[in-house]
């Protein structure tokens, strides 16, 4: 698992207050841009004119640099050209917000949401983090219009209401030509109104993913912790189709979802067969997960069959579907067509039994959280045909 | 005290629910299957259906999830269900603003076969009077464009359309010259038996992407006894026909019809095993239609609907046992049934359409310029009713035809849902109007439900279906993969 953020040790603070930087090795740009880059140092280069300098060893920068020095440690070594970070001289906290290599690069907007659930990898906190939108703003602004793909999470991101719809503009202003995610639970689009306002951004490549984790109303609010949840994300769901935007349903598949998991495929197949993709998920093992284990474990390999009729219905009406954050092992044969690598490569990682399988390569792997908490006690490696 | 609420706070607070629109019908003994307003369907048990009806199923209670969650009934923790239903409904609807997709063209009666089972077909050389006139072509195209559809399917029908391949020559350059402006998605069938194909007919198919529709009853002895032509050689040039059309036009650009005959309902094994051999996907278990002789001896007919439902039974298992070992073939009754069991899309089959398919669905345009608002309608002229006659292509306008009494007083009449005991009935979203069938049977465009073969024969079909899928859950897998194909 990669290291996001953390603290370094600040060897020098001259700026004070945090500030967002692109990482270079080039000591020789242009001084203008100078100002806004963190120079990843080595041996030799002449850091004058960085806002910011990362060295592995203090001992190579001399006093009386007109920049901030932070001392880079070892799990922070993956920053490469390119990469932007936060870094804050007065806390030694830095922030890895994007990673030009990747293709996972996820962009927190918010902590805070109207939702509550169950398996929540990234609990809600009630407190103005309206800053983030800020420093997303600005990102964007950073990010090389080369990116393939980005998504926006949270927390809830549409509880900013207009400057969410502004966000995506600057988004597609400033990446024309980026494939954006996001992540939301669609409530807010219940208004058709701002369902309008989304779709007025005509953004070329937009598609929001929106939970639906029961056919039955009442289930779905319970994973959900919120009365009315359902009725507003499926009205959500059909403004945003009247509107033409693409849509993603998905599914985390856990205790409380897998009993009518087949139920629930064919409920969005008859009522909403329109959505664009549906994504059926494996639990990741963080978050309030870790708290509500118990209620919400179940092995994978003991509903596999569960999950191939599921993605049966799916196929039989002719929808897009895709298995995400399983192992190969742990699921049956018949769903390949629909089974992906997906999970973000920062935080995945394979098992010590998992060298020895034959499929590795073509397997997803685990949550290094799965890793570390819970996996399926089915893991086993395929023999080399 | 944790901070996460049990599933229970999110059931309603009051036991009260209201219900839906839906109806229910005996499947056997012990269940009843309920359809609601958008055709899905749910089956339970006696007790379970007292008690939802009684308002005293109990809302944590396995039947009570399903049947909110499919719209039967809606409780205070929900209230989307009527978005969902009307928008399931509007969207299995919207083919009625189409209107007419489907113009047959019966280019000639004339044919070389002579087959019992047609009432159409003339043994004739007389093209003056069974051929249909390039006059008439051109009139009947004309109205066939005057249809809003995007979709124009013209069908060449027969007699032997093939004995008048030159108007079909004629009418497909014109249609394709006339939808130049227009844009339309044309396309075009011939309805043949194959035994006149040639090469230069085919090199014309090709170049015009015209599909082929044939014969085919069964095996050879059956096929040539229910298909008598001089030479008794109708099977062998069938076939023939067939693999000279998929080397030309592509092996899914012919398909095949088998007509039921009583010489048929003992051979349904042998009848889809042709299929397989001859390299089909496929069959249509077709009824026997009522036009002529059963027509006549209501008993007859009456006994025949049971051995076509043993007939039809027999073959169904035999297709499910097929793919269950692995073999893909389709029913492609059954599909069409299931397609309105499982999705919000009108297959568009004329005789399960409700309002009716009749000029809606199709239209025909005979030999001899006169219009029909089904193929029915023009065998049930045949033998002397023109009840369902429109007018002529010639002398009525678009208007006169479309919006006549003629059509519209049928389809009104007929609309199943307001039908006395379709109403009622739990199977309407799946069935259709028939009012030619039920004005050949009963003398009325609604005719006598209890003693309708259509009905019973359709109702049957549905319990069988939906039977299988309670039983046997590989049946039900299949099943929804041919609701989608």
């Amino acid at each position: 698992m990669l290291k996001l953020s953390g603290r370094l040790p600040v060897l020098q603070n001259l700026n004070g207050a945090p500030y967002l930087a692109t990482v270079t090795k080039d000591e020789h740009l242009a001084p203008n841009l100078k100002p806004t880059r963190a120079l990843l140092m080595s041996e030799g280069m002449n850091p004058i004119g960085f806002k910011a300098i990362l060295v592995k060893d203090h001992r190579r920068v001399s006093p009386g640099q007109d920049s901030d020095v932070f001392q880079l440690e070892e799990e922070f070594e993956y920053l490469s050209e390119g990469d932007i970070v936060q870094l804050d001289p007065s806390s030694g906290s830095m922030r890895c917000l994007y990673r030009r290599n990747s293709d996972h690069n996820t962009i927190l907007l918010t902590e805070q949401c109207d939702h509550y659930c169950l398996m929540c990898s990234q609990p809600p906190k009630r407190i103005d983090d309206s800053w983030l939108l800020t420093e997303a703003t600005e990102l964007i602004s950073r990010i090389p219009q080369e990116t393939t793909c980005l998504g926006f999470s949270g927390g809830e991101p549409t509880l900013y209401g207009r400057a969410f719809i502004d966000l995506l503009t600057h988004t597609k202003t400033c990446l024309p030509m980026t494939a954006i995610d996001v992540l939301s639970n669609g409530r807010a689009f219940k208004d058709i109104g701002f369902a309008r306002q989304y779709a007025a951004i005509q953004h070329p490549d937009l598609l929001i993913g929106i939970p639906v984790y029961s056919d039955d109303p009442v289930r779905h609010n319970y994973v959900v912790q919120s009365q009315g949840a359902f009725d507003e994300t499926i009205r959500g769901i059909l403004n945003l189709k009247s509107l033409n935007q693409r849509v993603e349903i998905r599914i985390v598949i856990h205790r409380q979802t897998v009993g009518r998991l087949v139920k629930t495929c064919e409920f969005i197949a008859r009522n909403l067969l329109f959505v664009d993709h549906v994504a059926l998920m494996g639990l990741e093992i963080t978050g309030f997960t870790r708290p509500n284990l118990e209620a919400l474990w179940i092995d994978p390999y003991e509903y596999k069959d569960v999950l191939s009729e599921a993605v049966g219905v799916l196929n039989s009406y002719g929808m897009h579907a895709s298995v995400y954050n399983h192992q190969l092992c742990t699921v049956n044969s018949d769903i390949g067509g629909n089974y992906r690598k997906s999970i973000s490569d920062w935080k995945n990682e394979y098992l010590d039994e998992c060298r020895a399988c034959s499929k590795v390569q073509d397997c997803g792997g685990f949550f290094s959280s799965s890793k570390r908490h819970k996996h399926s006690q089915y893991i086993k490696p395929f023999a080399t045909p | 005290m944790s901070q996460f609420q049990a599933i229970e706070r999110y059931q309603p607070t009051r036991p009260t629910y209201q219900l839906l629109p839906f109806r229910f019908t005996p499947l056997d003994e012990h269940q009843y299957v309920l359809t609601n307003l958008a055709g899905e369907y749910i089956v339970l048990d006696r007790p379970s259906l007292h008690e939802f009806l009684a308002h005293r199923l109990a809302n944590a209670d396995p039947a009570y999830i399903d049947l909110r969650a499919r719209h039967f009934l809606m409780d205070e923790s929900t209230a989307i269900a009527p978005t969902l239903l009307s928008l399931k409904l509007r969207t299995r609807y919207q083919r009625l603003a189409e209107f007419t997709g489907l113009h047959l063209f019966v280019v000639t009666l004339r044919c070389e076969h002579s087959c019992p089972y047609c009432q159409v077909s003339r043994r004739s050389q007389d093209t003056q009077r069974y051929d249909m006139t390039p006059e008439a072509a051109n009139a009947a195209l004309a109205l066939a464009f005057r249809s809003p559809s995007k979709h124009i399917k013209i069908e060449f029908q027969g007699g032997e359309p093939l004995l008048n391949f030159p108007l079909i020559q004629t009418i497909v350059l014109e249609a394709e010259s006339r939808n130049q402006a227009l844009g339309k998605d044309l396309a075009f069938v011939i309805a043949t038996n194959l035994a006149l194909i040639n090469d230069d007919i085919l090199s014309f198919c090709h170049d015009h992407a015209i599909l082929l529709s044939t014969s085919l009853d069964g095996p050879k002895d059956l096929h040539n006894v229910n298909r008598p032509r001089p030479g008794g050689d109708s099977y062998e040039r069938t076939v023939r026909g067939i693999t000279l059309a998929r080397e030309v036009l592509g092996h899914d650009r012919v398909s095949a019809l088998m007509t039921t005959t009583e010489a048929s309902l003992s051979r349904v094994h042998d009848i889809i095993n042709e299929y397989v051999v001859q390299g089909f996907k496929g069959i249509f278990l077709r009824p026997l239609s009522p036009y002529g002789f059963a027509l006549k001896t209501r008993s007859y007919h009456a006994y025949n609907t049971e051995r076509w439902l043993s007939f039809y039974r027999q073959g169904l298992d035999h297709i499910i046992e097929r793919n269950r070992q692995g073999h893909d073939f389709t029913e492609y009754y059954a599909s069409i049934i299931l397609k309105k069991m499982f999705t919000s899309e009108d297959p568009g089959y004329v005789d399960l359409m409700s309002p009716a398919g009749i000029g809606i669905g199709a239209a025909v345009y005979n030999y001899d310029g006169s219009v029909y608002a089904s193929d029915e309608s023009r065998m049930l002229a045949e033998m002397g009713k023109d009840t369902f006659k429109l007018g002529h292509v010639l002398t009525h306008t678009y208007e006169e035809l479309f919006t006549s009494p003629t059509l519209l007083d049928p389809l009104e009449e007929s609309f199943a849902y307001s039908s006395p005991m379709c109403h009622d009935c739990a199977f309407e979203p799946y069935c259709g109007a028939d009012p030619v069938y039920h004005y050949a049977m009963h003398g009325d465009f609604v005719g006598r439900k209890p003693e309708s073969e259509f009905c019973r024969r359709n109702m049957e079909t549905f319990r069988y279906l939906i039977l299988k899928m309670e039983n046997d859950p590989f049946a039900k897998r299949l099943f929804l993969q041919w609701a989608n194909r």
